[in-house]
């Protein structure tokens, strides 16, 4: 059998971003291609803890997030699949009064901004929304529609919607050089070259590599998060809770089982595809998480994992166009919170591919911020 | 005897059955400092369970429950004797590719470091998923038994037992001993052409088939209803079990019944294994996952080995030989004895271990697993604990799913307590068969530490 070897444009990643990515430009009449080493949400897109915050973002993220978050609202209309998003808000817990006053801090700047999404919960009011937090607590910030929804069947509902109108997803294909021949990148794979004039760069963790394929130097260090998840509890919360003193990110998901991370690194293998568990650092995790809802303390675990991410040294992203190849573009290294910007870097990539332009801020997250700087 | 060693570990056994015990037993005679931990409160595994307090009694029990239960009185007696330390009601819930451990005991996780580590956790009863398998009165036929040797429960109501395996037929020959009144055994089917060509390997290799005859011979004269050829099995009942329909020969009956022990043989218990993870095999002969080691049980991670069962199903004399080989193999990585010497001490095991393995191909050709209880209809729940279908699994490979994991995402099967133990290898085989593709190239699921119940205090209490 031959497969179609041109396109309009090559994604290389089948994570959120790559699938993201392929939806936008397909919507908007393209013919693209995304080439997945492993298998679709093989990495951070399915280990990923799923929050869709807007919540505590740095500035330079904020108008993006702001942008998506419409995009999961409406992601029904969009893709004919919500992949289970739940706008239950996000909670950000002061454990002491000095955490309160970081909280108080961070609504007013953002608030100086010109947003308002962040809002302050005294006492009482962090107890309406959660009442099964611990009696310490004093207070919290709070985002109304943000939420969670399933890595996974995200990833999914934008690749199957690409794939409706016309893109190609090829698993089993890694991509190993890139060349440039009369006007279009050919990408070489292990099945083989895929031809076309445009190049989306979504390899998450191995991003820098692609970039250096480009000419593009980034530093970028691939990161192992963990996460553990309960048995099913009974119901007993609906936000989902991150902490203000210490990494946090947990949630109740509708099954009644609790998805608990927070940042906590583990170890990436040898092969760069495997990762391995620091249990000494999860017990911090499991410590928090039972301080901060006793009601913890009895759960059983089924499961420990851990997903790779990469992360640049401001802890932003790189997205854009890179500087060396024109028409490549970049959208990756996500650093631990790619997930709620799935929707709308897709979409930015798309324009910046159409129009060449976008109306997004996205200057923050160019390729060539950290010249200079010793690679990682 | 200490639950577990002060100084330094040489060498950490998980698992106290017949490959674990001989293995401590064995290295802690060479020598080595040995800590053998397991999750039961006494050792035996799982064929010799609780066997101290049966040997204990004698008396009618130890009748009831055969003579080869008595083989195991002298393992457990030797290690008892042994220097090995021995840590009781501890689960094994993580094992590192660095030879460390993580253990759970008295509400509270920690961590062990060892020279080498030996796995010896035995094997898992293949899972029977038929229509109505997850009804109240259904279990598995080694968790009947299990009961009837810890708890010496006998069943109330009329028993059905369905399946094949010499493990049914034991049960039959146990319960009927115990006085307990078999409604009928159904047995799905054997294939006595394919196994013929291995009979005379398993004539040879030892007392199996006599032991084998013996036990379904007692099953016949106590009267027991035998329907052979079994082609569709169902559970029925609301709330708990009622009754068993049966189709066999073309003739579909029903069967009252009050308890239904399904079987459908035993399968490397690769839980640990996988979650190392240790490279592993597909066995088409026995139709399951199994670690690739060599002789000596060692695996692809330097200082990992495997013995026993959960290396691929052998029999309880079998592991206890794997097990002395992987205590000589490991005196001789540790610079206890040289290969010269460990291969002279192991020699009357690995002869007396291979001639057991040579039985193997007669009863893994004998009892196949009935192909419609490996790849079962639409309808049948496959995930116990997420309630997933087989259908929902075909529906998940229409969506794109290639594999046991993408399929796992979409359907949340093997996301349960259980952690796939119950559904991994239905999961796999479904996906097999709906890609046309044999099931070594669909994989299994990535099993993730904890593979034992810890709780969030447990694990907080860590140091
Ligand atoms: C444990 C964890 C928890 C998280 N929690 C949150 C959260 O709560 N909220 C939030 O907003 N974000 C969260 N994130 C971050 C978010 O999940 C990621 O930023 C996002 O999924 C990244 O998507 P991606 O497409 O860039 O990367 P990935 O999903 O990793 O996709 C990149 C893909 O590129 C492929 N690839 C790489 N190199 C090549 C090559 N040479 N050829 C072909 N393919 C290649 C890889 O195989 C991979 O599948 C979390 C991440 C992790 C790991
Ligand atoms: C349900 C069942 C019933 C059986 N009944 C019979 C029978 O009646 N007659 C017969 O001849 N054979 C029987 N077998 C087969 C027989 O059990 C094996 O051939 C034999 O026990 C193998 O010995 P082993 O040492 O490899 O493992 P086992 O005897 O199974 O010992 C393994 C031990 O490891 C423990 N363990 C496993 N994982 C962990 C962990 N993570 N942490 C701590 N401890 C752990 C287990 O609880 C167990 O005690 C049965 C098998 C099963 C599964």
């Amino acid at each position: 059998m031959t497969i179609p070897r041109d396109f309009d444009a090559v994604v290389i990643g089948g994570g959120l971003h790559g699938c993201s990515a392929a939806y936008h430009m397909a919507h908007a009449g393209l013919k693209p291609v995304v080439l997945e080493k492993n298998v679709v949400a093989r990495h951070a897109s399915s280990a990923s803890a799923g929050g869709v915050r807007r919540l505590g973002r740095d500035p330079a993220e904020i108008p993006l997030a702001m942008a998506s978050i419409e995009l999961w609202h409406s992601m029904r209309d969009m893709l004919g699949d919500d992949a289970e998003f739940r706008a239950t808000g996000q909670v950000r817990v002061a454990e002491n009064d000095q955490d309160m006053a970081k909280l108080a801090e961070r609504a007013a700047s953002v608030r100086a901004l010109g947003y308002d999404h962040e809002v302050v919960l005294d006492r009482k009011q962090l107890r309406r929304l959660v009442p099964a937090v611990s009696e310490h607590c004093v207070g919290g910030l709070y985002t109304a529609r943000d939420g969670y929804a399933f890595p996974y069947k995200a990833t999914a509902a934008f690749r199957l919607k690409a794939e409706a109108l016309g893109a190609v997803v090829e698993e089993g294909t890694g991509v190993t050089g890139v060349e440039r021949e009369a006007g279009r990148f050919v990408v070489a794979t292990n099945r083989g070259a895929f031809r076309a004039p445009v190049l989306v760069n979504a390899a998450g963790a191995w991003g820098a590599e692609i970039a250096r394929m480009l000419g593009d130097e980034v530093p970028l260090e691939p990161v192992a998060l963990m996460m553990m998840v309960s048995a099913r509890m009974p119901h007993f919360l609906d936000p989902t809770v991150g902490c203000a003193g210490r990494p946090l990110s947990f949630k109740q998901m509708r099954s009644g089982t609790v998805v608990i991370g927070g940042g906590y690194r583990g170890r990436v293998a040898a092969d760069g595809e495997l990762t391995e568990l620091e249990f000494r650092r999860l017990a911090l995790s499991a410590r928090t998480a039972a301080d901060i809802f006793p009601i913890m303390r009895d759960a059983t675990l089924v499961r420990c994992w851990a997903g790779i991410e990469g992360f640049t040294p401001d802890d932003l992203p790189i997205i854009g166009p890179s500087k060396a190849a024109p028409g490549a573009l970049h959208s990756f290294g996500f650093c631990g919170h790619g997930f709620q910007l799935g929707p709308i870097v897709g979409s930015i990539t798309a324009q910046l591919v159409t129009q060449g332009r976008t109306n997004l801020p996205i200057e923050a997250f160019r390729v060539d911020r950290f010249a200079g700087q010793a690679a990682v | 005897m200490s639950a577990i060693n002060s100084g330094e570990i040489d060498l950490a056994v998980v698992g106290a059955g017949p490959a674990g015990l001989a293995a401590a037993t064995t290295a802690a005679e060479l020598g080595l400092a040995v800590s053998v931990f397991d999750e039961n409160a006494t050792p035996g595994g799982q064929i010799y369970r609780g066997i101290e307090a049966v040997a204990a009694k004698r008396g009618a029990d130890f009748a009831v429950l055969g003579d080869a239960y008595r083989a195991g009185e002298s393992i457990v007696r030797d290690f008892r004797a042994s220097k090995a330390a021995y840590a009781p009601n501890t689960g094994v819930w993580l094992v590192q590719k660095d030879r460390q451990l993580g253990i759970v005991r008295d509400g509270k996780a920690g961590m062990v470091a060892a020279r080498r580590v030996l796995i010896a956790t035995g094997a898992q009863e293949r899972p029977v998923p038929i229509p109505g398998w997850t009804l109240p009165g259904v279990m598995l036929a080694g968790a009947a038994q299990g009961l009837l040797k810890s708890a010496g429960m006998v069943p109330a109501g009329p028993v059905v037992l369905a399946g094949n395996g010499p493990l049914l037929y034991q049960l039959a020959a146990q319960l009927v001993a115990a006085g307990v009144k078999i409604a009928a055994l159904l047995e799905t089917r054997s294939e006595r052409a394919a196994a013929l060509p291995h009979l005379p390997a398993a004539l040879m290799a030892g007392n199996y088939l006599a032991k084998g005859l013996g036990l379904i011979a007692a099953v016949k004269r106590a009267g027991v209803p035998i329907r052979r050829g079994v082609t569709e099995l169902r559970a029925l009942g609301c709330e708990r079990l009622e009754a068993v329909e049966v189709a066999a020969g073309g003739r579909t009956e029903r069967i009252d019944a009050a308890l239904l022990c399904l079987h459908q043989g035993v399968v490397a218990n690769v839980q640990l294994s996988l979650a190392i993870p240790l490279k592993h095999e597909w066995s088409a002969a026995q139709r399951c996952w199994r670690p690739v080691v060599d002789q000596w049980g060692n695996s692809d991670v330097e200082g990992i080995a495997v013995a026993g069962d959960c290396a691929g199903i052998g029999g309880a004399e079998a592991a206890a030989h794997a097990g002395r080989i992987a205590a000589f193999e490991a005196a001789r990585a540790l610079g206890r004895i040289d290969a010269a010497a460990r291969d002279t001490h192991a020699a009357s095991d690995l002869a007396a271990w291979r001639r057991h393995l040579r039985a193997r191909p007669f009863l893994d050709a004998l009892y196949p697993p009935a192909q419609g209880l490996v790849v079962p209809a639409d309808d049948v729940p496959v995930c116990r604990c997420e309630e997933v279908t087989a259908g929902q699994v075909r529906d998940a490979v229409r969506q794109g799913g290639t594999g046991p994991n993408q399929v796992k995402s979409f359907t949340r099967s093997g996301m349960g307590p259980c952690q796939g133990r119950m559904c991994a290898l239905t999961v796999s085989e479904v996906i097999a068969d709906a890609l046309g593709k044999p099931v070594a190239e669909i994989g299994t699921y990535r099993i993730r530490p904890p593979i034992k119940p810890l709780t969030v205090g447990e694990l907080a209490a860590l140091e």
